[in-house]
């Protein structure tokens, strides 16, 4: 790989795994989305240049989620490890992929940059916004193949 | 309790659901009335442009799918006015012209030159001009040339770079040679040939949107122009010339463009397209919150401040919400498609 972009940045603990409940295992009980559950499908996404997670990176966390499950909505803010980070249209993008995957489609998923954490918070959140250019990169086959990495099975 | 609500029950049977039609897979980005009204055309990510009929039971099929145009989402399909050739746009950089002269429905000639995907097509009144516009931030137009047994020619004549951004949309001027675009770059741009050199030259770009214009509609006088938005608004546009009474200033270029009405706090989302009914001077509005919206001008509207009343929200589909047009024929007749992959025809009724 080339020149890493931020050769030496913070790693945090992973959080602990969710606890089931007596009602997760009961199937008449209505188990509505919450942050936490958001959180658990995006958190193992792999930097694209760090072997490590969106979590250990403090790029995602779970106080940055809202999720309004009679709304569907859904609304993610990560923070990019520098704030000239060049992946961060790449994470965003893997991010949104990941929930457009996981997600029933009545979800309305947005994916911004936590405000401040980025020089180009504007035109990156734009971007993540305009569903047309989103559909367009991922008709990409070169792109999918490097979002699909970072949305694969989590590195140990 | 408001006094109008959309739950309220007698506002809901103003907009009569008269069929859906379900066939492509995946997200519908666009359809076209043809001018008869008794065709349409629509396309999507399926790659496949579906030509819907109505059947001798009176319901609308996809009498022909078209598969083998292009090898990217089909962004956006136009008829022709003349109804015989039907032009679509492609992620794939290309434009593809269908015609029916063998019979069957034909891809004819594929325009090349964009360097990236191809948002949107739309051919002049006349029938003689074709536009399209890019991701690559250009507008292009094309000329027709076509002779009796011969084939059909397309030139580009201009290659325009107005936009610093994406452009999304084209629009021809209802009655005259003007074309009108929308950007990523939040504005709107028209153009037209310089009488003296037959050059296409670029008005002054029309500024006030803060985010993406996702689409433009001209009003039955081409004076009026109406633009949605990724910043959830609606905006409406007059036409002012040299000779106007409010002593608005024109640039040597005659006419200037002026933003005279804004509707905010109806969208809760983007606004991804909105057409403006010649016939019935109704504004409807496709929105990102699922929601098709009608609007009308009041009756005791100021021209030079216009007023727009909501008429109508409908819960139209269970995703986005991505094109509206209004029936070329019958008043009130809409068709609306979505990312849930279906199209939906309904009827307006004013309590009129």
């Amino acid at each position: 790989m080339a020149e890493l972009e931020n050769i030496n940045p913070n790693v945090y603990k992973k959080c602990e795994d969710r606890k089931l409940t007596k009602d997760d295992e009961d199937e008449d009980v209505v188990d509505p989305f919450d942050e936490r559950e958001i959180f658990d499908l995006i958190r193992n996404i792999n930097d694209p240049e760090h072997p490590l997670t969106l979590e250990e990176l403090h790029v995602l966390e779970q106080s940055l989620i809202t999720v309004d499950n009679e709304k569907n909505s859904v609304s993610i803010l990560f923070t990019p490890t520098i704030p000239h980070c060049s992946m961060a249209t790449l994470i965003g993008l893997s991010i949104r992929v990941k929930l457009l995957r996981a997600l029933p489609p009545r979800f309305k998923v947005s994916v911004e940059i936590n405000p401040g954490t980025h020089a180009s918070e504007h035109s990156v959140n734009k971007q993540l916004t305009d569903k047309e250019r989103v559909a367009a990169a991922l008709e990409n086959t070169h792109l999918m193949e490097v979002i699909n990495q970072c949305i694969g099975t989590p590195l140990k | 309790m408001p006094l109008m609500t959309v739950e309220n029950q007698s506002e809901k049977e103003k907009m009569k659901l008269l069929q859906t039609l379900t066939g492509h897979l995946g997200r519908v980005w666009s359809a076209s009335w043809h001018p008869s009204g008794t065709i349409f055309a629509s396309c999507g990510e399926d790659k496949t442009i579906h030509v819907w009929m109505k059947n001798d039971a009176d319901r609308w099929i996809a009498e022909t799918v078209l598969t083998k145009g292009h090898t990217r989402t089909i962004r956006d399909v136009a008829w022709s006015c003349c109804g015989h050739y039907l032009a679509s746009a492609s992620f794939d950089t290309t434009v593809a012209v269908w015609d029916k002269k063998s019979g069957e429905f034909e891809c004819n000639a594929t325009l090349e030159g964009h360097d990236n995907e191809v948002k949107s097509v739309t051919w002049s009144r006349s029938g003689g001009m074709l536009a399209t516009c890019s991701r690559d931030k250009s507008v292009w137009i094309w000329e027709v040339h076509s002779a009796p047994d011969q084939e059909d020619e397309y030139e580009c004549v201009a290659v325009l770079n107005g936009h610093t951004q994406d452009v999304k949309k084209v629009c021809w001027h209802p009655h005259e040679d003007i074309l009108a675009s929308a950007s990523y770059d939040n504005t709107i741009r028209m153009y037209r040939q310089d009488a003296a050199d037959n050059e296409w030259e670029m008005l002054e770009p029309m500024e006030s949107h803060s985010s993406t214009v996702w689409s433009i509609s001209f009003d039955a006088t081409g004076k009026r122009l109406a633009s949605c938005s990724e910043d959830k608004t609606i905006k409406i546009w007059q036409q002012y010339g040299p000779d106007n009474t409010l002593g608005i200033p024109c640039p040597d270029k005659g006419t200037v463009w002026k933003c005279v009405c804004t509707l905010s706090g109806f969208h809760t989302r983007s606004v991804y397209d909105i057409d403006w009914c010649k016939r019935t001077g109704l504004l409807a509005t496709a929105c990102g919150d699922d929601m098709v919206r009608i609007f009308r001008e009041a009756a005791d509207s100021d021209p030079n401040e216009p007023t727009f009343e909501l008429l109508e929200t409908v819960m139209a589909h269970y995703q986005d919400a991505n094109k509206v047009a209004w029936h070329p024929v019958i008043p009130g007749m809409l068709l609306t498609a979505s990312d849930d992959g279906k199209i939906k025809l309904w009827q307006y009724e004013d309590e009129a």
